[in-house]
């Protein structure tokens, strides 16, 4: 793979992600959050699933510290991404702090699975670098765009971050224990919901995942390790001319392509079994 | 100010994992139970959040203009819609709900 290849294709990610951004933007002005504060998450945080998290626990009326613990729990699978990359990158003191915010679903996505350690380190960095100003420029795009609402809620804005919230988990329900897991969350989530404090639920709700992750018998290497070979269809989906927005990929039947973009980060999913295997 | 304290302790949260990553060693993340858990917790947070946000207002459990909103998005995330789309057309379903059955 060409030099040029690799940045095309993140050129592509970074163009599909920052149309992303422009909804964040939107999403969290009219859950109540600022515009400082919204900027804040996403040049401090720069990790979407994460921001969508907190500014939906807030959004609908929750403690503030029960959104960060929300983000922080998104947040958990990039440390699974910066081990895999941590050999190929090998950085070291001031630049292993920088590099680290690199790290989230769309650079590693575009960094693994890359034909050599040389196009590996560009796809992350050009990735990373593209995505975070893509990604910043349309937070404020959607933060201006919104503010120019009187009222939110007579657009349907309320819905936007469920919708937004199902277009990322559907990627990663493949299988019946994903749906199973899945469900049997909302479920526990509701049930809860007139017992606890708002935004607690879905913290309860995480404890379904740490019950199930710690149930014997399967194995993450259990999954189908054809996923693994996911990031590379990166290139391939750009080619399909799938940009601006376009978050889920719609054209392609192979089920790694699909999972591969969105920053909820579909990827970790198919990170982990190549990691374990 | 408490909301501005809890963002900045959830973005130095979420920086210390992806710094985690490249600097831990590798054994202890490469534990079968700790990759398996934190694949899974996306998919229980997210799926917690789409009920969560869909069918309750405060601490009440509601049925509304959302739960129309989050159907429509299904069918547009079942056709492979981009994202941007299934946020528009949930936001625009549940709009004209509400524009449909005031105080939905």
């Amino acid at each position: 793979m060409t030099r040029s290849q690799v940045l095309r294709d993140s050129a592509g990610v970074a163009v599909a992600t920052g149309a992303y951004g422009i909804s964040f933007g939107a999403i969290a002005l009219a859950g109540g959050l600022d515009f400082w504060q919204t900027m804040a998450l996403s040049l401090l945080m720069f990790t979407g699933g994460s921001q969508f998290g907190l500014v939906g626990v807030i959004a609908g009326g929750g403690a503030p510290i029960a959104g960060a613990a929300t983000a922080i729990m998104l947040g958990a699978r990039n440390a699974l991404y910066g081990l895999r990359l941590s050999e190929l990158l090998n950085v070291r003191g001031g630049k292993r702090l920088l590099t680290a915010q690199l790290v989230i679903d769309e650079s590693t996505a575009m960094s693994i699975g890359r034909d050599s350690d040389r196009s590996a380190r560009l796809g992350f960095y050009a990735t990373g670098i593209g995505v975070f100003v893509c990604w910043n420029l349309g937070t404020a795009v959607g933060l201006v765009g919104a503010s120019w609402l009187s009222d939110p809620s007579l657009l349907g804005l309320d819905a936007a971050a469920p919708a937004a919230f199902l277009a990322l988990l559907a990627p990663r329900l493949r299988g019946r224990e994903a749906w199973a897991v899945a469900l049997a969350a909302a479920v526990v989530a509701l049930i809860v919901v007139p017992l606890v404090p708002v935004g607690v639920p879905v913290l309860i709700a995480a404890l379904v995942g740490v019950i199930a992750g710690l149930l014997p018998g399967r194995s993450a290497g259990r999954k189908d390790p054809a996923d693994s070979a996911g990031p590379t269809e990166g290139g391939g989906v750009d080619r399909d001319g799938n940009d601006g927005g376009a978050v889920v990929d719609h054209r392609s039947d192979d089920g790694a392509a699909d999972s591969r973009r969105r920053d909820g980060g579909e990827l970790d999913g198919r990170a982990e079994p190549s990691g374990a295997s | 100010m408490s909301l501005w304290i809890a963002i900045l302790a959830a973005c130095l949260g979420c920086y210390l994992f992806k710094l985690a990553g490249l600097s831990v060693p590798r054994t202890l993340l490469e534990r079968p139970k700790v990759q398996r858990i934190s694949a899974l917790l996306p998919v229980v947070l997210l799926s917690a959040l789409v009920a969560v946000q869909t069918f309750s207002t405060g601490s009440a459990l509601v049925l509304d203009a959302r739960a129309a909103g989050l159907a429509v998005a299904g069918i547009a995330v079942w056709r492979r819609a981009p994202f941007l789309v299934v946020v528009a057309l949930a936001a625009l379903t549940t709009a004209l709900v509400r524009m449909w059955v005031p105080g939905s």
